[in-house]
């Protein structure tokens, strides 16, 4: 039997075999969900022109995640205000209190942790919606229906992921804010004018900001993106749908955390 | 092609990857007529409503509806001739997120600029049909099986469709939901002027209300006929299927390998 470096030959080839098919699938699967996305953009005209469609949509993707997004928002900060206080007082800084919980809220936090949260909350419902949808024929009885489930049912819940990401970041950081000061001012005792007059000065509106916005709206691009998509590609059975939603939460939050690193890389590079 | 025919299929083969589904399927549908297409699970039945409805293509042959050929139409064309259609899915496939008067108006809303009024008296009409006005403002999740197939008929025929198909409208049904349903076939295709085409394996309950029935096995039709011509066919598939005899030419049997060598016996015979 022919060895090579110890090993049969058919296992390796074997191996190599199953290495190359992942890949081709692999592939493959970039390029449908390329075309699946280009599809969404080709077919948004319906969720714009019947807007109520996509307010219908961000009820259920952005103002059902409120809650979530609120409380964890208020938590987070208020964890900010704790630690940050221990190790600002270290240096006799603690007036920059305020500083260092809104830009870290700004910067990063409420983009990043409110995306993961979205994901979890709004990305895999999206997914499980759209795969029962698939599994029940709802989706082939809208075809037979003359009626498109690319514009009428994708697309709206495309804008709709995309319109409330950067909201609900902004209304984390808000609240996380507003748990730093709690904690920091109220509870700690830091002096309230230096935490929100600090804080004012060095938290610049584009630098800062609008930074912040930019990257919650790519996160919710590419979160729905694949919440739809999986949804959409879903194998129509229990299990089909179940493993749509878990690959949604997993591929999406990996999305962010990458995502995150490549526009940190390019926004603040040879920044204060 | 005769002049009232609706559907016409002709020569048609189609194939998932390399598995031949259908081989050569003729079927002719007039307008009127109540037609079923029968044959065991899995022997291509939905497969060609899904070619006639335009979901699939074919790879041989022409589907022609309304004097159209249904593959070679873009997907506008494609679009605009399904309006002229009605699908009844197994299950329904109603939308689960709206009541039943919305589902029913579904159809309404997105293809007419008909006011709210108007939608709103054709629908009561469409559910009136079906027997389920007083069921209006239900959700389809507190519909039983029945309701929610006579529900689904009344999306249907909402825009007036020429051509209604049923994929297996009997199934899971019990005794007074069937009778309903195949009666409200019966009647709804007679009063509307309407061409039903009723995928089903439930042979005593489609015979009472078709006009014609074609078999399908392993993707061709091997028999056809009107209902009582079925009924008296002394064709050994046709006997098996509608006496619903457990074994003939559809063997009881999977293939298998030998019962003797699956248990090990080693040369004894089972």
């Amino acid at each position: 039997m022919l060895t090579i470096c110890g090993w049969e030959a058919s296992v390796l080839k074997q191996a190599i075999e199953n290495l190359g098919n992942r890949t081709i699938e692999g592939v493959w699967r970039i390029g449908y969900a390329t075309r699946f996305v280009l599809a969404i953009l080709l077919h948004s005209g319906t969720a714009f022109r019947r807007f109520g469609l996509t307010i219908r949509e961000i009820y259920f993707s952005g103002v059902l995640s409120l809650i979530i997004i609120l409380v964890s928002g208020l938590f987070v900060g208020m964890v900010l205000g704790l630690q940050g206080y221990e190790t600002l007082q270290t240096y006799g800084s603690e007036s920059a209190l305020g500083v260092l919980v809104a830009m870290s809220l700004v910067r990063e936090l409420g983009p990043v942790v409110a995306a993961l949260l979205f994901a979890s909350r709004a990305g895999s419902a999206i997914t499980a919606e759209i795969g029962l949808m698939k599994a029940t024929e709802q989706l082939s009885a809208m075809e037979m229906m003359a009626v498109d489930p690319m514009a009428r049912v994708v697309a709206p819940r495309f804008w709709a992921g995309v319109i409330s990401m950067p909201l609900l970041a902004a209304l984390f950081s808000a609240m996380g804010i507003l748990g730093g000061y709690l904690v920091g001012v109220q509870l700690i005792g830091v002096d309230e004018g230096s935490f929100w007059s600090q804080m004012q000065s060095a938290v610049d509106f584009e630098q800062d900001i609008l930074n912040g916005v930019i990257k919650s709206v790519v996160f919710g691009i590419a979160i729905t993106a694949i919440a739809l998509f999986e949804g959409y590609d879903a194998p129509p059975t229990a299990e089909g749908v179940s493993g749509a939603t878990t690959r949604t939460v997993v591929m999406s939050s990996l999305a962010v955390l990458a995502l995150d690193f490549v526009l940190t890389a390019f926004m603040f590079r040879g920044l204060n | 092609m005769h002049n009232d025919t609706l559907v016409e299929i002709a020569d048609v083969a189609f194939k998932y990857g390399d598995r031949p589904v259908l081989k050569g399927i003729n079927l002719t549908a007039r307008r009127g007529q109540v037609i079923a297409i029968m044959g065991s699970s899995g022997c291509g039945k939905t497969t060609l409503l899904r070619l006639i409805g335009g979901q699939i293509k074919p790879s041989q042959g022409t589907v022609r509806v309304a004097g159209e050929s249904v593959g070679d139409l873009d997907q506008a064309g494609l679009y605009r001739l399904r309006r002229k259609m009605g699908m009844l899915f197994q299950f329904g496939a109603l939308f689960t997120d709206i009541s039943v008067f919305d589902n029913v108006a579904y159809q309404l809303r997105e293809h007419t600029d008909l006011p709210e009024d108007a939608i709103r008296d054709l629908v009561l009409l469409k559910l009136h049909a079906v027997g389920l006005r007083g069921a209006a403002q239900m959700m389809p999740s507190e519909l039983s099986g029945g309701m929610a197939r006579r529900v689904a008929l009344a999306r249907a025929i909402a825009l007036d469709p020429q051509l209604v198909m049923y994929d297996e409208p009997f199934a899971g049904l019990d005794p007074i939901s069937l009778g309903i349903t195949g009666n409200l076939i019966r009647r709804l295709t007679d009063t509307l002027g309407l061409t039903s085409l009723v995928v089903t394996h439930d042979v005593q309950e489609s015979l009472k209300i078709v006009d014609y029935v074609y078999f399908v096995s392993e993707g061709v039709i091997v028999a056809q006929g009107t209902a009582d011509e079925i009924r008296n066919s002394d064709l050994p598939y046709v006997h098996q299927f509608v006496h619903g005899e457990s074994d003939g030419p559809v063997p009881f049997h999977y293939p298998a390998a030998a019962y003797a060598d699956d248990l090990r016996l080693g040369g004894q015979r089972a």
